[in-house]
């Protein structure tokens, strides 16, 4: 990978990014000098406690605001995933998928079927016709996630996509997002935030900490663990102990 | 392998049974539990109408319950009462469909655009407030005596209603569904179709209620106002009964707006509870 990897253009890349919001006294600096890059294909985990601006940062990555200084350059289309599944609570699970589609001008004939092969994809396939509140919240976001696939998109942005979700689906749907990018066959990469270093090193090629108030990079780790993982292997709780020691240095920077 | 048997495990555990289908006998009951209350409350009613009746108060104006329902029925019978009905409910859902797509777009517009909002925003709640006789004097100038007239008091009284209610449902849409409207690339025109108007819907339901009862008081305002030649209506029934000091068959046209304005509601009721079903909110 690391050969191709330096020929091929970066699929995302930050280069001294700041975010500062509000003005004069009151402005506060979310963001200070982040530069990252991220390959085609790969997946990094962005982590940190609380106030490093992780979701700043995926905001900015998607578009949604602006930079107050620094240049963010990404190749391809870009899909944002959240914390809750963010559903249109009228529409089934099947016309949530439909709708993305429609928003990227897709055929109506070609939407039906295409829906279904994406819900396929995040094993749902049985479940087209049911509402959003019909479907548990592990399912919720695997619709979530058949929605941001419709949007082919290059580049897929997750925002703590599993934390408000029960240990044991979470660990499942670690497994269905290892499953599913291999399946959808491009080079998906992904920025993923969260919260949890073990889940962290469970997925990502790389673990980005970053620093609170201001964010900044303070530590890019390569995780050198082969796939596939379990988040209850000795190897993932060494690396996880290791990032959590660099995390509490840093958060306990704050306190004193 | 084992992790998909597990996947689709925990689907089957998360969802439960599906629901079971009420049978012919629960239909029934349900229908009844509905039903009861509202025919004990008629029969209150015509309780204590008899009674008021019996006392002899206001004996030779206020008819008792069995001359009323009597003269409803003979109303019924000739044909005239059908047909006044009738065009005043085609007046009123016109109106209503009128104030209902004019109200939407006024709204729309002003929710989505903050300087309209700023310039005509509290003009539309003040509109709201202005009583729909005001609007007559200014409708018969501009229209003289016709339906439009008619339609343009439903308008002037109920669109306000109708936009104010379009504002507060887009302000109540979550955030959280903007910003995934945004992110698959939702913008513009198909932005307000497909996401705006759906999303506002619940809040806006109170609002169409809300405007079908400021319909239905500037129509018959304006009837009773606005006569026009050779179209029967309730307002025009209205009238002559009142000409002629013709207290039974006033009570029973009264009647007759009361069992309308019953049905209308239903009706809401309905279209409210399918939009709750929808959204998962019942």
């Amino acid at each position: 990978m690391s050969t191709t990897a330096v020929t091929q253009a970066a699929a995302v890349t930050l280069a001294g990014v700041s975010k500062v919001y509000g003005r004069g006294s009151s402005a506060v600096r979310a963001l200070d000098q982040v530069s990252l890059t991220a390959q085609p294909g790969e997946f990094t985990c962005l982590i940190g406690a609380s106030g490093c601006g992780k979701s700043t940062l995926l905001s900015l990555v998607a578009g949604l605001d602006a930079p107050t200084s620094g240049d963010i350059t990404v190749h391809g289309r870009v899909a944002l995933m959240f914390q809750e599944p963010g559903l249109f609570p009228w529409l089934t699970a099947s016309a949530n998928v439909e709708l993305a589609l429609r928003a990227r001008k897709v055929p109506r004939a070609e939407r039906k079927a295409r829906a279904a092969e994406l819900l396929d994809t995040v094993r749902l396939g049985g479940f087209a016709a049911k509402r959003p509140h019909e479907l548990s919240g592990g399912m919720r976001q695997r619709v979530a996630l058949a929605r941001a696939l419709a949007q082919e998109a290059d580049v897929l942005l997750m925002d703590e996509p599993f934390g408000a979700l029960d240990a044991m689906t979470r660990d499942l749907l670690h497994d269905e997002l290892d499953r599913v990018r291999i399946r959808v066959g491009r080079r998906l990469t992904i920025l993923f935030v969260t919260h949890n270093v073990r889940e962290a090193v469970r997925l990502g090629d790389r673990v980005v900490l970053l620093s609170s108030r201001p964010g900044r990079v303070i530590e890019d780790y390569l995780v050198p663990i082969e796939r596939p993982r379990r988040m209850d292997t000795a190897q993932v709780a060494e690396l996880a102990a290791e990032i959590t020691g660099r995390l509490r240095e840093e958060v306990g920077r704050h306190g004193s | 392998m084992a992790a998909d048997t597990t996947l689709a495990g925990l689907d089957a555990l998360d969802l439960g049974p599906a629901p079971r289908r009420a049978d012919a006998g629960e239909r029934a009951r349900r229908v009844w539990a509905a039903l009861w209350p509202k025919l004990a409350a008629v029969a209150l009613v015509w309780v204590v109408w008899e009674l008021v009746h019996l006392t002899g108060w206001k004996k030779w104006v206020l008819p008792g319950p069995g001359v009323t329902l009597t003269n409803l029925w003979e109303q019924a019978k000739t044909g005239l009462l059908w047909h006044a009905a009738g065009d005043t409910l085609l007046r009123a859902v016109l109106g209503y469909a009128l104030a209902v797509v004019i109200g939407t777009v006024i709204g729309l517009l002003v929710a989505r655009i903050p300087p309209l909002r700023a310039a005509v925003g509290s003009l539309i709640t003040g509109m709201q407030t202005l009583p729909s006789a005001a609007w007559i004097p200014f409708a018969i100038i501009l229209f003289s005596l016709s339906t439009s007239t008619i339609l343009f008091i439903i308008v002037m009284a109920s669109a306000p209603a109708i936009a104010n209610g379009v504002i507060a449902g887009v302000d109540y849409i979550p955030p959280l569904l903007l910003k995934a409207g945004k992110v698959i690339g939702l913008r513009g025109l198909s932005l307000t179709w497909h996401l705006i108007v759906p999303a506002a819907l619940p809040t806006f339901m109170a609002s169409l209620k809300q405007a079908w009862a400021f319909t239905w008081h500037a129509l018959l305002t304006a009837e009773l106002l606005v006569l026009v030649a050779g179209v029967p209506s309730i307002g025009q029934l209205f009238a002559a009964d009142q000409d002629q000091t013709d207290m039974p068959s006033t009570i029973a046209v009264m009647i007759v707006i009361l069992v309308l304005g019953i049905l209308a509601d239903a009706a809401f009721g309905v279209a409210n509870n399918a939009i709750r079903k929808r959204w998962g909110l019942t």
